[in-house]
């Protein structure tokens, strides 16, 4: 054997060494959260953990469904702002708008999704929280879910847009040409034939952009006020909800580790665990969307 | 050019027909909605651009640049150091996460189809490995942080510095390369490949010496990518680097990045304006970045148009 | 060939399984006196890098109350002694106790007393007290009310009392700002203030330093927090207790109740560069500098 082919198969094996680097990186990083958290499960027990709400590590008391709830909460607001703007914006950019606009706005939503969070944070500390305080509602401090909502909706805007954008340039041309054909408006299009083909990358898109804010932290910590609470009304009204503070899954982890020893430290190894668990149904569910699209529009042709 | 088009086809069929004037009025509503979303997109940008960079403007000049944080939290002092430890800690992570990310790109693009044929061990472990490149990229950076506190920071005693960051920080950037590293790979077209075996080149002399550098320019922008990826990145950093804001000597001293340092600047001191102008170097870092992307991916397209 | 190929590719993932197992095994034997701490060892380690010949360093981490003073210290000791090199890192107390203890830093700060615990966890830490520190009670500049008893102060943070006009200020509810659990600030403030039965209301915004306190107290309305003396200045109202007001002088000679002890930690007697930073900051110079941050000099 020649020496180059020798080290043609040297060069292929080092190859696959790196291919595999990123399944030794999921599963370390698994099996090192999870072991860091067994003592937190086995000590604490899982549905104290999972189904209380009061976390006072200084008592050994560590529930962390008001960090559920929270996360859930902020993420659900962000979803009810980023969405229909971001999906509004991709339907904008994929149908609707002129080339030039194009030029604009796509670099826009690329920029936006480039900017650190912590500048969001920054922007919702010094502009959001200051005019949300201004609501006089008694026990609003400007810090809550609000404030936050609104940051990530900023901040998951462009992942959607971009993502929902794609999945809609991906229907065939010849659905709208039909549609077209047919009579129909091209709004009808759009809404009739170019959404209900791409349902599946759209929705793909919404998911992943709950994944990108539940697992979003500094901008949280920054603006949510951390308060270890469930959220509730602040007054009769409902909709002061969003003025509670609250406390996400990842800001309960940035903020307490470095002060954490002990069973502390694995309670927020725990809370890790559970973030982790969270994130990967959402992307699981989020690739069985797409996969199973797939193969039944292939089945389709 | 289709988009012209369609709008004729729907202008001549308003004129036929009755019910199509009252849809045109609601696609006229829709469509002025969708501008005005696409509007609203650009005025965030401009609102929060704008916003830092008029505000942290004020904030930078040549002295905040060259003069290194001090002070402890009162947030006096420039932010020099922390714009050499970012720097530090960007050429570090992509020091550590290029090579295995190219490497496990061109593996799983130019090999995998072949091995797939021969070993369903083989086939098995490269289904793995897109699950988990997959995976990765869907992780939340504080999981990464945590990841890297545990296993760098106090199991390998690395201790809270640019090493145990850097680490962390390329498992972060690991999907991004690799992916975009494939996407180049998939775009260098078939023939060059064959054109170099048939001459009787091995598949590495093949790769090394043609089909790498045809994907050169996608696989600079997966870096380029990841650069902008480091510098904004911030919870990975909170929990691994240390932050400390004086200039590290080794991989082993903790540091401080710019992103870190605006948190600890708004969080912990009442600097605003610095920390504005923090945030305003970080944005024309970025939009650099993706100046440069831009750039890279127009000539991109060019050059593959000249090809064809 | 193909032999040759698999083996090379059992051998190289087993080398990485390996350095994977080694990596585990390092600490998967746990130190009786800690079982459960041992599953995070200590977190802000600055191993001390190998300095140059000639030169030392030194790493000091935990306490975030202790943390600026201490880098003015270190910056004057360094610009006093080049061939030393400080690093000084937050982390909290208890951080600062277990990096002590476990070696991990050099010296370790804390914002309280060391617990029984921790002593008997550590043995052998030697530990000095640099400064005191009063704890102050401070509000958003524009409060009007300017005195409070600690029961007052206790009734606010524990939720009892709700609006500033049950104090004396206006009808407007009472903004609770805290900091984290673990923060030595918070163990002294409710050691104090709260007493054993009493606890923080939930509701409070909780920050994960002092400086984030002061932060959050001065730039929003109709709130209360409590920050360490050295923090104090003009951005915040600092409100007197039963009377007496948050000074140094107030809390030196006693007459302010919430007081306590600045440590720095080390594990045994201390040697070297860092005797020589420690003999520094409680050299007269290094007490002037306590002084000029707000805290009272222990000399």
């Amino acid at each position: 054997m020649s020496g180059r082919m020798i080290v043609d198969k040297a060069v292929k094996v080092v190859l696959f060494a790196s291919a595999i680097i990123s399944i030794l990186i999921v599963l370390a990083i698994g099996f090192f959260i999870f072991r860091e958290s067994l003592d937190a499960w086995a000590k604490i027990g899982i549905s104290e953990m999972l189904f209380k709400s009061v976390w006072r590590p200084g008592q050994d008391q560590y529930g962390i469904l008001a960090m559920i709830v929270g996360s859930v909460s902020v993420t659900f607001g962000a979803i009810l702002m980023g969405v229909p703007l971001a999906l509004g914006c991709a339907i904008f950019l994929a149908e609707i708008a002129p080339a030039g606009v194009q030029s604009i706005v796509r670099p826009a939503v690329q920029l936006l999704a480039g900017i650190p969070s912590v500048v969001y944070g920054l922007f919702g500390l010094v502009i959001l929280v200051p005019m949300i305080r201004k609501l006089n509602v008694p026990g609003n401090s400007g810090f809550g879910l609000l404030a936050s909502s609104i940051v990530l909706a900023v901040m998951i805007l462009p992942t959607i847009a971009s993502i929902a954008e794609d999945a809609i340039r991906a229907v065939p041309e010849n659905y709208r040409q039909g549609s077209l054909a047919l009579g129909a408006t091209k709004w009808q299009t759009i809404t009739k034939v170019v959404l209900p083909a791409g349902k599946s990358g759209i929705i793909a898109a919404i998911i992943l952009g709950i994944g990108r804010a539940l697992g979003e932290t500094m901008a949280m910590i920054m603006v949510i006020g951390n308060s270890v609470i469930m959220p509730k009304p602040l007054t009769a009204n409902p909709l002061t909800f969003f003025l509670s503070q609250a406390r996400t899954l990842t800001g309960n982890i940035a903020v307490e580790i470095n002060y954490a020893t002990g069973l502390h430290a694995n309670a927020l190894f725990a809370t890790g665990v559970v973030l982790f668990a969270l994130i990967m149904i959402i992307n699981a569910s989020a690739r069985w969307i797409i996969t199973h699209d797939q193969r039944s529009s292939e089945k389709a042709r | 050019m289709i988009g012209e088009r369609s709008s004729e086809i729907t202008l001549a069929h308003t004129a036929k027909t009755r019910n199509l004037k009252t849809e045109h009025r609601v696609q006229k509503f829709w469509f002025s909605l969708m501008w005005l979303f696409g509007l609203i997109t650009v005025l965030i940008l401009i609102l929060v651009i704008g916003y830092v960079l008029v505000q942290g403007g004020k904030a930078v000049n040549w002295e905040l640049l060259t003069t290194p944080p001090k002070g402890g939290l009162s947030g006096e002092g420039g932010i020099s150091t922390t714009i050499a430890t970012t720097f530090y800690l960007v050429g570090l992570t992509l020091l550590i996460a290029t090579p295995l990310g190219v490497s496990a790109a061109v593996y799983l693009i130019e090999y995998a189809g072949e091995q797939s044929l021969s070993s369903k061990f083989l086939r098995t472990m490269i289904n793995i490995a897109n699950f988990a490149v997959e995976t990765l990229a869907g992780i939340p950076s504080i999981i990464f942080g945590l990841f890297g506190y545990v296993l760098f920071v106090s199991t390998l005693k690395f201790g809270f510095s640019l090493l145990s960051a850097s680490l962390a920080g390329a498992c972060l950037v690991l999907p991004t390369i690799i992916r975009t590293t494939e996407e180049a790979l998939l775009a260098v077209p078939d023939d060059y490949r064959r054109g170099s075996l048939a001459l009787g080149a091995t598949k590495w002399q093949t790769l090394s010496r043609i089909v790498l550098p045809a994907a050169m320019p996608g696989i600079i922008t997966g870096i380029i990518l990841s650069v902008g990826r480091v510098i904004s990145e911030t919870a990975v950093f909170y929990v691994t680097l240390g932050g400390s804001y004086r200039l590290p000597t080794s991989i082993m001293d903790s540091g401080r990045t710019l992103a870190l340092h605006l948190y600890y600047l708004a969080m912990d001191t009442r600097a605003f304006d610095k920390a504005m102008g923090t945030g305003a170097v970080l944005v024309v870092m970025i939009f650099l970045i993706n100046l440069v992307i831009n750039l890279i991916s127009r000539k991109l397209t060019a050059g593959v148009r000249k090809v064809r | 060939m193909k032999y040759a190929k698999k083996s090379l590719l059992v051998v190289l993932s087993g080398l990485m399984c390996l350095a994977l197992i080694a990596a585990c095994g390092s600490k998967s034997t746990p130190t009786p006196a800690a079982p459960v701490a041992e599953a995070t060892e200590a977190p802000k380690v600055t191993e001390a890098t190998e300095a140059p010949q000639g030169e030392s360093a030194i790493s000091l981490s935990g306490s975030t109350t202790v943390q600026p003073l201490a880098e003015k210290l270190a910056e004057a000791f360094m610009a006093a002694n080049a061939g030393v090199r400080i690093d000084v890192q937050g982390g909290g107390s208890s951080v600062g106790v277990k990096a002590a203890g476990e070696g991990t830093s050099d010296i370790g700060m804390a914002s309280r007393d060391v617990k029984d615990t921790e002593m008997t966890e550590f043995p052998n830490l030697q530990v000095f007290v640099i400064a005191r520190d009063g704890i102050a009670i401070v509000a958003h500049p524009e409060v009007p009310v300017g005195d409070l008893t600690v029961d007052q102060v206790r009734d606010i943070f524990s939720g009892k009392t709700t609006n500033w006009k049950d104090v004396g200020g206006e009808d407007q509810s009472i903004i609770l700002v805290s900091r984290e659990e673990g923060s030595g600030t918070r163990a002294a403030f409710e050691e104090m203030v709260m007493g054993k039965e009493t606890v923080i209301a939930a509701t409070a915004i909780l920050q994960p330093s002092n400086g984030s306190v002061r932060t959050t107290v001065s730039t929003t309305p109709y709130s209360i927090g409590y920050l360490s003396f050295g923090y104090l200045d003009e951005s915040v109202k600092a409100l007197s207790i039963g009377g007496v007001a948050p000074t140094e002088p107030n809390a030196a000679d006693g007459t302010y109740p919430i007081v306590r002890p600045l440590n720095m930690l080390t594990n045994g007697e201390p040697t070297g560069a860092v005797k020589q930073f420690l003999d520094f900051i409680l050299s007269e110079a290094g007490q002037k500098m306590v002084v000029e941050d707000g805290y009272i000099a222990v000399k």
